[in-house]
């Protein structure tokens, strides 16, 4: 169990998680979620890259910078999505379409 | 006087006057008196010029003074075009001639026609033409003498029609203008001609051209008798003096300034100028056609009424023989006689406008506008009336007539002996000393015949007669001055023999050998005219006292009635009253053909060139754009410009669809794209 590939098929049923909360949600702070999965995926890659594969000590390192990444782009997209709900009332990505011909 | 200082006198003779026309025509109607003093300033100061020259010209005696200057005009590399001044004694005599027959008019006109409608259009025009003239007497090359040829044409042709408002005026300008056409086109061909064999229009070029032969035989003479034509149309020779008589209807300064004096005098000064290129066949059509004008005119004018009308053809006759002298060698007395002829036509002239002036007053105050002032058969007995009048006319009766004492006798008495002489040399053309006696008979006779019917017997008009006073001082004052230069003194200085022509005139006027190989030199020539000097001498003062006794007895002591003989030759009296039927025959067999000929053409071009070719073609034209139009249209522009564009729009529009606008969809792509790059990888 404890191989390269069980952690890489956790990673990629994680990310296809993600990637399917990104495209289906209609709900803003619900596709937020999936971008998590998707980052989280990709970290889980990196660890089992570190731990298996001849990546290292720099694969956690990279792990670490996404994570702190994604805490940006949280609260960057949490602010947004708070300034959409304070403008239109939802926090549904489809009705944000004001600049749309 | 040196060179340039003539040259600098010259350019202001030659200016002055044409800044008295750029002045009058622009702001004439402004200025004060409607600017006639400036026109009279501008003309006196290129009198005092011409006097200048004169003087200088007596001081000098130099029989051989020639000063030449050009400049290049048109400079087409190996083809230039010069013009230029030629100042010599000929120049310097005509200059004095024109500017003061000029001044004369300009002086004599602010009477003469005071309260005209056109008052200063008329002195601008004055000034034009003193340009003109002058510009022909100083041109040293025959590019510019045409130039200011046409120039006087155009003059003369604005004055004879001055009263343009009467039909008759109008008709006679045109007929002017068109008939010197005719020589004028004679005059290109011959200047053509002379160009292109020798490559030069300078006169000196010329000659010394004809002298090495480079131009010679039948090509010389007819370019001899193409600028000859010039001369006749200008200087009105048969068979083209039609229009002179008509010229009559400008205002009677102008008639005698230019149709007397002066502008007729073109002709005559050009066949001086160039008698040295003419060709001996030339030169004899040259003495006939004037030998003929001289006794043709001459017997029109023993018929005519109207006192201008005799005056005109009097001027067509000594015109003639001014030409005839040139024609028989004597080139020196024809232009002696033109300097002569000037003065007293002049004077002439000035006499009939006072008539005319007096009658026309008189009329009016009357309110008779039936009568014609011009007709002498309503005048008669002005002599008590008009005494200034009467003298001066007189003198320049008598010297026109040829008798002695007076400047005609010497210039006529010279150019008959010139015919005398050369019918001697050359028996065959006895004709042309005949022409010329009897013309001379024939023009004391109707001279004389003018001074009778105007100024002697009783009026006819008497109330008209009572009306009759001397002209103002203007109009005397130039009477008197000419009249008095009929007088033999004034050429022949410093001697008194007023039997002979010998004086300052002769000596600074010497003739010139002919440049045509064959034709006898100027020697044998004056040679010739010495010997039968004395002959003429006393044939001519025969046929003058015989004219001038005919026609004392026939209308003075009426011993001869002319009513008697008149319908005794009333076929020879008709046919000169009617002036041998020309201006009918011109027309009848001239005008109106050709008139028919320009219909017919006119109708092959407008009626079948214009309409079958050119509105055929146009038609051609019109379907062939129409059809491309179509294509370019309907087919290029809808199908394929159109097209591209529509495609474009339809493309772009398909296009459009798959921009939603929902970010889920595009994330949808994407992961479509990732997915086929992967599968396009794992191959």
């Amino acid at each position: 169990m404890d191989s390269l590939q069980t952690y890489l098929f956790i990673s990629a049923i994680l990310f296809s998680l993600g990637l399917y909360g990104v495209i289906t949600r209609r709900n803003g702070i619900a596709v937020l979620m999936g971008v998590e999965l998707i980052l989280n995926a990709a970290n889980i890659n990196f660890i089992a890259f570190a731990r298996f594969g001849g990546m290292n000590f720099s694969g956690q390192v990279f792990a670490l910078f996404v994570i702190i990444m994604a805490a940006a782009e949280a609260a960057v997209a949490l602010a947004i999505i708070i300034n959409v709900f304070n403008n239109l009332d939802t926090v549904n990505i489809d009705d944000a379409k004001e600049l749309k011909l | 006087m040196t060179g340039d200082m003539l040259i600098n006198y010259a350019l202001g003779i030659l200016f002055f006057p044409l800044i008295s026309f750029i002045i009058l025509i622009f702001v004439g109607k402004r200025l004060p008196r409607q600017g006639d003093i400036v026109a009279i300033g501008s003309i006196l100061l290129t009198l005092i010029l011409s006097l200048a020259m004169f003087g200088s010209m007596l001081l000098s005696k130099d029989p051989g003074f020639r000063h030449e200057a050009s400049f290049t005009w048109m400079d087409l590399g190996d083809f230039k075009i010069k013009l230029g001044f030629l100042i010599d004694n000929i120049t310097i005599i005509m200059l004095l001639v024109v500017s003061l027959i000029s001044t004369m008019t300009h002086i004599f006109s602010t009477k003469y026609m005071e309260g005209d409608i056109r008052y200063s259009r008329y002195y601008a025009y004055l000034g034009l033409f003193t340009f003109s003239m002058n510009g022909i007497v100083l041109a040293n090359n025959l590019i510019s003498l045409y130039i200011f040829w046409e120039l006087v044409g155009v003059s003369s042709y604005l004055l004879i029609g001055h009263w343009f408002e009467k039909d008759s005026a109008a008709d006679a300008s045109k007929k002017a203008f068109l008939t010197n056409r005719v020589g004028d086109i004679g005059f290109f061909i011959g200047l053509m001609l002379v160009f292109t064999a020798l490559g030069t229009f300078n006169y000196a070029e010329i000659f010394e051209g004809v002298s090495r032969g480079n131009i010679s035989g039948n090509l010389l003479t007819f370019a001899g008798i193409g600028l000859f034509m010039g001369a006749v149309g200008k200087s009105s020779q048969f068979p083209l003096h039609i229009w002179l008589p008509d010229a009559m209807e400008g205002p009677t300064p102008v008639s005698a300034l230019m149709h007397a004096a002066t502008m007729v005098a073109a002709g005559v000064y050009l066949s001086v100028r160039l008698f040295p290129l003419f060709t001996p066949e030339a030169l004899l059509f040259i003495a006939y056609t004037g030998g003929f004008t001289a006794i043709f005119a001459a017997t029109i004018a023993i018929t005519q009424n109207d006192i201008k009308k005799v005056l005109a053809y009097s001027t067509v006759s000594q015109l003639g023989y001014m030409i005839l002298a040139v024609g028989t060698g004597a080139y020196v007395a024809g232009f002696f006689h033109l300097v002569t002829h000037a003065m007293f036509k002049a004077c002439l002239f000035y006499g009939s406008g006072s008539v005319i002036h007096a009658m026309h007053h008189a009329l009016h105050n009357l309110k008779d506008h039936d009568t014609d002032p011009q007709d002498m058969r309503n005048m008669g007995g002005f002599k008590s009336k008009m005494p200034i009048t009467y003298w001066t006319m007189l003198v320049a009766t008598l010297a026109i007539s040829g008798v002695p004492l007076f400047s005609g006798f010497l210039s006529k008495d010279a150019i008959l002996a010139g015919t005398l002489s050369f019918a001697s040399h050359h028996p065959q053309h006895f004709l042309l000393p005949v022409f010329g006696f009897s013309a001379a008979l024939i023009t004391a006779f109707y001279m004389f015949r003018l001074i009778f019917m105007t100024f002697h017997n009783q009026p006819k008009l008497p109330n008209v007669f009572n009306d009759i006073h001397e002209s103002p001082k203007p109009m005397v004052f130039p009477l008197i001055l000419l009249s008095s230069l009929c007088v033999f003194i004034f050429y022949t200085l410093p001697y008194f023999n007023p039997l002979s022509d010998h004086g300052w005139f002769m000596e600074l006027i010497q003739a010139k050998d002919s440049m045509v190989p064959g034709n006898p030199s100027a020697k044998y020539i004056a040679d010739g005219i010495h010997h039968s000097h004395t002959l003429t001498m006393v044939l001519s003062v025969l046929v003058a006292a015989l004219g001038i006794f005919l026609s004392w007895a026939v209308y003075m002591k009426k011993i001869i009635s002319a009513d008697i003989w008149t319908k005794k030759m009333s076929i020879f009296y008709n046919l000169s009253l009617n002036k041998y039927y020309f201006d009918e025959n011109y027309n009848k067999y001239l005008y109106q053909p050709f008139l028919r000929l320009a219909n017919r053409v006119s109708y092959i071009d407008w009626d079948l060139y214009d309409k079958y070719f050119i509105n055929g073609f146009g038609h051609v034209t019109k379907w062939l754009s129409f059809i491309t139009g179509r294509t370019d249209y309907d087919g290029l522009d809808q199908t394929i410009v159109d097209g591209l564009g529509r495609s474009m729009g339809k493309f772009g529009s398909s296009l459009k669809e798959i921009q939603t606008g929902r970010l889920q969809n595009y994330m949808l792509f994407a992961l479509f794209g990732v997915i086929i790059i992967i599968i396009f990888q794992s191959f």
